[in-house]
Parts: C-alpha cells; sequence; structure tokens
C-alpha cells in the first residue's frame, strides 16, 4: 500500500499530465498542431528573462490567495471569499501607498498590512456569523464578494481620485516594484513580492504544522466534536482561520497594488485571482509547498498562454481547458487513485 | 448425506496486505439457527459478505441446497433465498415500513401505479405468519428500534429469503426486546426458515443457537453443536486463550464523594428536557454504574458534567467545588477524564497520528509546546510510553489513528485519560463493539483506577457490563435516577424492568415470580 504522502505528490503530478494529455486531444480534434502548441505555450512561460519574469508576476498572488483557501481548508472551512479579501486588501494597501509619505522601510510594510487588516476583516464577518450563528460561510463570503467589488470601485471613484477610473500611483517608497530588478528579468512587471509570498508560504506551513494555534486549527477541520471534546473553543479557532485566510488573501491583492500595477482601477467584474486560489490550492493539496507549485504553474500557465495565438495559432482559451482539465482530474483524485492502484498491481 | 442449505467450502478472500479468510468452511443445515462466532475484524463480516454477493472469493465455492453457485452480486443472493440483516439499517426513515419494504420490487397496477394496498396486505400476512408483529403503514422514524430490526427481517422475507443472514443483531437491542427476537428467530426456523447469526457474544448462541462455526484472525477454527459445548470453551476457541468472564475485583472501599449532583436539569438539541432533576453520587474508590435503556438522558447527563452542554438547572460538584457549566477545558483541568461514548466522533481526531490523539487535552501544556510551538520530540516520547503501557497495538505512533482496530482506538484513548491521573473518571459505553479479550483488558482498568482511589462513574447499555463491573448501579429511567442497586443483589430481570421504568418494588417481586 501506498502511504498518503506519496498519493498526495503523485495525484496532482498526474492529474497535471491528463490534463495536458486532453488538452492536445482537443487540440488535436479542432486540427492544431498539440506539439506546437505546448512549445508555444512553454516559450511564452519560459522562452527568455522577460517571460520568466512575467510568470514569477503572474504566481505571486496566486500563491497568496492559494494560500489563503488553503489554510482555511484545513481548518474546515471553504473561503470563497478570498476574491473579495484581494479586492479590498489591494484597495488598503493602494490608500496607504498613495496617502502617507514614508521611508520605504517603514511604507512597504504598512502597505502589506493594510492589506492584510483589510483582508482579515473582510473574512471576521463571514467568520463570526459561521461561528455564532451557524450561517455556512460560503453564501457569506460570495456576498461579501460583491460588496468588495462594488465599494472598492465607489472608493475608486470618490476617495482615490475625482470620478476616475483609476487611483493615483502610490509613493515610490511604497512601491515593490524597482528598476533594477525589472531590469534584469527583461523589463517585466516582476516586483519583490515574489519574496514576500515566500515568507508567507514558510510562515502558513510553520503556522499550521508546528505551532499550538495549528494544531487546534487542523484539529477544528478534521473533526470539531473532538476538538470541542478537548477542550478547545471551535468557534474562535473558526474566526481565527477565517481572519488569518482573509489576511492572506488582502495580501495577494496588496501584491497586485503595490507590486505589479501600483495603483488600482475600477474593475467591471472579478479579477478571478481569488478564485483561481481554489484550484490553486487544491492542486497544491492544501500545503503550502504544494500552493507555491501550483500557482507557479497556473502563473506559467496564464503567461504562457498569451503566446500561443501569435506562435501557433492555436486560441489561448484552450490554455484554459487544460487547466480546467487539471483541475478536473485533482478533483477526481479518486479515479486516479483507482489508476495508480491497477497500475501498481499489474506491476506486482 | 446430510441437508445443507448453504455450503461454503474452503473458500478464501485477500485484501491488498491481507488474508481476511483463509479456507473457511461453513456448513448451514435446514431449519438450523447457525452462529458465526469470532471477534472483531476476525473475518466474519467478509466471508457473509462473499455469501451476500459483495465480494467475490478468490478461491473456493459456494453451495445452495448442493448446487455449485457463484454469487456475484446481492440481487443473485436475493434469488437464491438469500437476505440480510445488516448491523445498520438499510431503512428510509421517512417511508413507513411497506413502502420500505417493497423498494427495488414494487408491485404495480394499472400501468406503473405503486400498489400499496397490495403490499401492505401481503405484508400484514407475512408478518403475522411469523409473529414478526410490524405494521406495514408506519414511518420508520416512529417506530422502535426493534421493531424496525423486525422490519428489516420481514424485508428479507418479502423478497422470498429462506436463509437469513443477521449481522450483530442484538447489539442495538434494550434485554427485553432481545427476549423477542429470539422467539422471532425461534419461529422463523419452525417455518422452515435458515439463520445464520454473526455474533461476538457467547450468551446468545447457547440459548438459541445449534450449531456454530467459530473463526479467529481470519481462519475457520471449528464447528460445534452448541448442546455439546459451554461459554468458557466457545470463548477460548474464539480468542485461541482461556478467558476470565467474571471480572476478578476485591470489593470496593469507597472514600470521600468525588462527584455530587443535585437536581440536574439538562436539555438535549431540539429543546426537549432530558435530564430532570437528577441526584447522584460518586465516591472515591468506587465503580458506580448507570444502567439505563439508550435515550434516558444518560449523553445528556455525561455531556453537562463534562462542559459539552450547558445545564439548566441544578448543581455538579467535584471535590466540593462546583463545576456546572464550566468549560470542557477547564473541567478537564479541574480533574475529570471521559472515555466518550463515540469515540470516532469525540474521542479522536481520526485523521490525526496516533501521538497527536495522545496529547489532544495536553497539548498547550509543558512540555508538549513551549511558547506555542510544539515540541514534537516531547510528544512522541510520551506517546511511545503509553502504547507500551497501554499495551495499544499499533505499528508506530506515527500511524494515523483511522487505521487502528477499535479495540486498540479505545486503548489508546483509555491511556490518554487515564494518564492524566483525573479524581473522576467518566467512561461512557468504553467497550462498545470491542472484542472479549479488549473487554478484559478495558474492566481490569477501570477496576485498577478504583483501586487506586479515583471515582469511576460507568455508563453503558450492557447489562452484563454494568453488573459485572460496577460495585453500585444506579438505574436511569426518563432522566432521573430511579433506583440504585448492589449488583450482587440483583438480576438481569429486575434491572431491565427498573430500566423500563418500574418501581423497585414491583420489579423484585416480577423478577422474583419469573425464577
Amino acid at each position: 500500500m501506498m502511504d498518503n504522502k506519496k498519493l498526495n505528490i503523485i495525484i496532482p503530478i498526474f492529474s497535471v499530465f491528463l490534463g495536458f494529455l486532453v488538452g492536445a486531444i482537443v487540440m488535436l480534434a479542432f486540427g492544431y498542431n498539440p506539439i506546437e502548441g505546448y512549445s508555444a505555450l512553454f516559450q511564452g512561460a519560459f522562452g527568455s528573462m522577460y517571460n520568466i519574469g512575467e510568470t514569477i508576476r503572474r504566481s505571486i498572488p496566486l500563491v497568496l490567495s492559494g494560500l489563503a483557501i488553503a489554510f482555511a481548508f484545513r481548518s474546515g472551512l471553504f473561503n470563497i471569499g478570498a476574491e473579495g479579501q484581494v479586492f479590498v486588501g489591494w484597495f488598503a494597501a493602494v490608500w496607504v501607498g498613495v496617502t502617507f509619505d514614508l521611508p520605504a522601510i517603514i511604507h512597504i510594510p504598512f502597505a502589506i498590512l493594510a492589506a492584510a487588516f483589510a483582508g482579515a476583516v473582510w473574512a471576521f464577518v463571514p467568520g463570526i456569523l459561521k461561528a455564532t450563528r451557524g450561517v455556512h460561510e460560503v453564501v457569506v463570503t460570495i456576498m461579501m464578494n460583491y460588496i468588495a467589488l462594488h465599494t472598492t470601485n465607489y472608493l475608486i471613484r470618490t476617495l482615490l481620485s475625482d470620478g476616475g477610473s483609476q487611483s493615483g500611483r502610490i509613493a515610490n517608497s511604497a512601491s515593490l516594484a524597482t528598476p533594477g530588478l525589472q531590469e534584469m528579468f527583461g523589463y517585466s512587471q516582476i516586483h519583490w513580492g515574489f519574496i514576500v509570498s515566500i515568507i508567507f508560504a514558510v510562515f502558513v506551513w510553520f503556522f499550521l504544522e508546528k505551532t499550538t494555534y495549528g494544531y487546534e486549527l487542523r484539529a477544528v477541520g478534521f473533526n470539531p466534536h473532538a476538538a470541542k471534546y478537548s477542550g478547545m473553543s471551535v468557534k474562535r479557532n473558526i474566526v481565527l482561520a477565517m481572519v488569518i485566510s482573509g489576511a492572506l488573501a488582502g495580501i495577494g491583492g496588496a501584491m497586485e497594488g503595490i507590486g505589479t500595477f501600483g495603483y488600482m482601477y475600477t474593475h467591471g467584474a472579478f479579477t478571478n485571482l481569488g478564485f483561481d486560489g481554489i484550484a490553486v490550492a487544491l492542486l497544491g493539496a492544501n500545503t503550502a509547498p504544494g500552493v507555491v507549485l501550483a500557482a507557479f504553474l497556473f502563473g506559467a500557465l496564464k503567461v504562457g498562454a498569451l503566446s500561443m495565438p501569435p506562435l501557433s495559432g492555436v486560441p489561448s482559451e484552450l490554455v484554459e481547458i487544460v487547466i480546467a482539465m487539471i483541475i478536473f482530474f485533482v478533483a477526481a483524485s479518486y479515479m486516479i487513485r483507482l489508476l495508480i492502484m491497477r497500475f501498481k498491481k499489474e506491476e506486482n | 448425506m446430510e441437508n445443507y442449505v448453504i455450503e461454503m467450502l474452503n473458500i478464501r478472500k485477500e485484501f491488498p496486505g491481507i488474508v481476511a479468510n483463509n479456507n473457511i468452511n461453513l456448513q448451514v443445515k435446514n431449519g438450523e439457527i447457525h452462529a458465526l462466532l469470532g471477534e472483531n475484524g476476525a473475518g466474519k463480516s467478509t466471508l457473509m459478505n462473499v455469501l451476500f454477493g459483495l465480494y467475490q472469493p478468490e478461491k473456493g465455492e459456494i453451495r445452495v441446497r448442493g448446487e455449485k453457485v457463484k454469487i456475484t452480486d446481492p440481487n443473485v443472493a436475493n434469488r437464491l433465498g438469500i437476505g440480510m440483516v445488516h448491523q445498520h439499517f438499510m431503512l428510509v426513515e421517512p417511508f413507513t415500513v411497506a413502502q420500505n419494504i417493497i423498494l427495488g420490487s414494487e408491485p404495480t397496477k394499472g400501468g406503473g401505479f405503486v400498489d400499496i394496498k397490495k403490499a401492505e396486505k401481503e405484508i400484514k400476512e407475512l408478518s403475522d405468519r411469523y409473529g414478526l408483529s410490524v405494521d406495514p403503514s408506519a414511518k420508520v422514524r416512529d417506530i422502535s428500534v426493534g421493531m424496525q430490526q423486525r422490519a428489516e427481517i420481514l424485508k428479507t422475507l418479502y423478497r422470498g429469503a429462506e436463509v437469513i443472514i443477521l449481522d450483530e443483531p442484538t447489539a442495538v437491542l434494550t434485554p427485553q426486546e432481545i427476549l423477542e427476537l429470539i422467539s422471532i428467530m425461534r419461529n422463523l426456523t419452525k417455518e422452515g426458515i435458515s439463520i445464520i447469526l454473526i455474533t461476538h457474544k457467547l450468551k446468545e448462541i447457547m440459548e438459541v443457537c445449534d450449531r456454530v462455526t467459530v473463526i479467529r484472525k481470519g481462519e475457520g477454527i471449528d464447528t460445534v453443536n452448541v448442546k455439546d459445548t459451554n461459554v468458557d470453551d466457545l470463548a477460548a476457541l474464539m480468542v485461541g486463550r482461556q478467558v476470565n468472564f467474571k471480572t476478578e475485583k476485591t470489593p470496593a472501599n469507597p472514600k470521600d464523594p468525588i462527584l455530587t449532583i443535585n437536581n440536574l436539569q439538562v436539555k438535549d438539541s431540539r429543546q426537549a428536557m432530558m435530564v430532570k432533576g437528577l441526584n447522584l453520587d460518586v465516591r472515591a474508590g468506587e465503580i458506580v454504574g448507570i444502567a439505563g435503556i439508550d435515550g434516558n438522558g444518560q449523553s445528556e447527563l455525561i455531556e453537562a458534567i463534562t462542559g459539552l452542554r450547558k445545564s439548566e438547572a441544578g448543581e455538579i460538584k467535584l471535590n466540593s467545588k462546583t463545576i456546572t457549566n464550566l468549560s470542557p477545558r477547564k473541567v478537564t483541568e479541574s480533574g475529570v477524564a471521559h472515555i466518550p461514548q463515540d469515540r470516532h466522533k469525540f474521542g479522536l481526531v481520526l485523521d490525526y497520528p496516533i501521538a497527536e490523539n495522545i496529547v489532544l487535552q495536553t497539548y498547550y501544556q509543558k512540555p508538549f509546546s513551549k511558547n506555542k510551538i510544539l515540541s514534537f520530540k516531547s510528544i512522541y516520547k510520551h506517546a511511545e510510553k503509553l502504547i507500551e503501557d497501554f499495551d495499544v497495538r499499533t505499528p508506530s505512533p506515527r500511524t494515523k489513528a483511522r487505521a487502528l482496530s477499535g479495540g486498540n482506538q479505545q486503548k489508546a484513548i483509555i491511556a490518554r485519560e487515564v494518564d492524566r491521573s483525573p479524581d473522576l473518571l467518566i467512561a461512557a459505553q468504553p467497550t462498545r463493539g470491542l472484542d472479549v479479550g479488549a473487554i478484559e483488558t478495558i474492566h481490569r482498568r477501570l477496576i485498577e483506577e478504583r483501586d487506586k482511589g479515583r471515582a469511576v462513574l460507568l455508563i453503558s447499555f450492557e447489562l452484563d457490563e454494568v453488573m459485572n463491573v460496577s460495585d453500585r448501579i444506579a438505574v436511569m429511567f426518563d432522566g432521573q435516577i430511579v433506583a440504585e442497586v448492589k449488583p450482587e443483589e440483583t438480576n438481569e430481570q429486575e434491572l431491565g424492568l427498573l430500566m423500563a421504568g418500574s418501581s423497585k418494588e414491583k420489579a423484585r417481586q416480577k423478577a422474583g415470580d419469573n425464577k
């Protein structure tokens, strides 16, 4: 029998492989050459320093939203509200970036902290409603997403601009993007947020696996009855899990605000950064290292997809199919488990 | 040649890594009650699932009425006249008995409309014929567990079963219901039905069965006539060594009261008052057993003591300090240990390693953590010691609790609870679903704790257990302690009547009459 840890690694890899395989079949079915398609995808993601820089840049917020969702999952909660928490985090970071004038060493942490706080507040509402009133967090977080979208749009028009659709630029002291780094990566939009995302991945891993808080959160996630029986406060842990999850998603938004863009614009629709975080967490088996790898893969796919139409004529929507198939195969991990078992049996 | 209705010959069934059944023979005569005896995990259920078509055996053959058959799925088993009543009933609760029974083979009229009247009539006839007294038009959720079980039996009969497999049928029944079931089983065999009874309760076998096949660790050990054997021999066959049934213990030496409950009132989650002004004392150095039928407020009582449920009124004192409505953590810290009734729901985080389960209430204390950082080294060292001391059979302290057998899971819980040296140990159904060997160990542990001067409160639905282990029995009925008796001065009959709400005088009189 294979142990669970091994399966947790094999299943996502196998799912990715199957996703690409089905993507290839779809390309063939529509008369495209999958080898050309995938080599264009690869070129687009890793072909030059510029592309690598873009891939990393695209991965940064996904690492954080993926961590946010994985963190909630491990505590038995489904934080679909990462999307809204990204919005408020983005807004808070930009607000700090444009409003204050501070040295970078204070300004950047302050902006990130503000984003974390905004995300935490946004997640606190569904958390406290779940803990005290038993309202399902999925319902509340979905509603909170819309509130975040429209509230930030309104505030951008009123508070951060005079009726415009875009805020002013943040002060340089708040920016994670530096010309030196961008130049090194072929003038891409890469910024120092990748270090922030790695720091928080390490934090999530340590917090969940090594501290008494993480021990409680995971116990509540696995079995709230046993957690209550053993004297843990299930309610407090639900709120704590949501607040930390929201803070992580908020920081994900800050990465866009003070990293990629340096401003915030009004959105007509969701960014999908939060929603993609669900897929990232799922593919990463809800572990911090897994999330980092999965976010990088998704970043590569999304950036690489842009090169598919010009280089191979394959429409970039196909990448969305590949991503969807990967998620499908991860979700259908039971099926893959069976396949692997059968494979093993025949081997013996 | 003998007239066998079912023959399973040299059955072998493997699962990845284990052989669940190895060369097992089971031959059931027409119209007999045949017991299949073995400890948990011995392979009884696997063998019956092979017979019922849920598993395919790797080797061996099955004959029904002398003819070799291949049972590929339960439908084939049904056609061959084999029916099974599972331990956990397979009933749709909001449906009536009749609707449940016809599910999957509904009689129709007028092109596709279910003819429920016809079905109810047929079911009533069947019920009367076998003396099952089941009302076909009653909703399943409104009838007693005993009647649900009879509905399950009726379901197999309705589908033409001539051989009925009963999987641990008495586990969920009250003593009176067990008597009813036994008479039903006798009625069935009179009508030519054969019964295979899966059980690990020896007394039932002695009382009702004709022959018994014993399996141990997947091997067929022997088939014996019940009239040629006795409880001790059967137990030895099942466990592989001599078993001590009468739990050895010296008389109790009760000291000061540890737990004092005054006029306690507790509501359940549906706001119904379940504990109605209960009074109880448990002293240091004694085991008080609470006897009662499930649902008379026992769960609510334990939950109120341990802080899992708020009480409405009354007082709970531990060592003369009030602990009423404290949080579970405060209750634990004040010296209460609790072996919960449902070990999977409350006792363990099944996906945590055994070691992490062992520190479930103490993880936040030194040396298991310092400054909120867990010390896995101390946790594992502690777990290894308890695993050794309490003989928890696990491949490693890193093994997930889920992977352990029920008996070993329970031993781990007991290790954790006892190790805290509590003043009061609450053991709720501590041996539910465990085999003879594990039961023996657990009873011995409880008595050891008593002898160390701790107060032990035992709640059990098994009368044998209450009578064997307790120094004093408190009978709980309708949210109150209705009688206190000494185990050596009472018997099952009297307790059974008390548990059903008779007064002590009446119960004593009735129980006396029947002797």
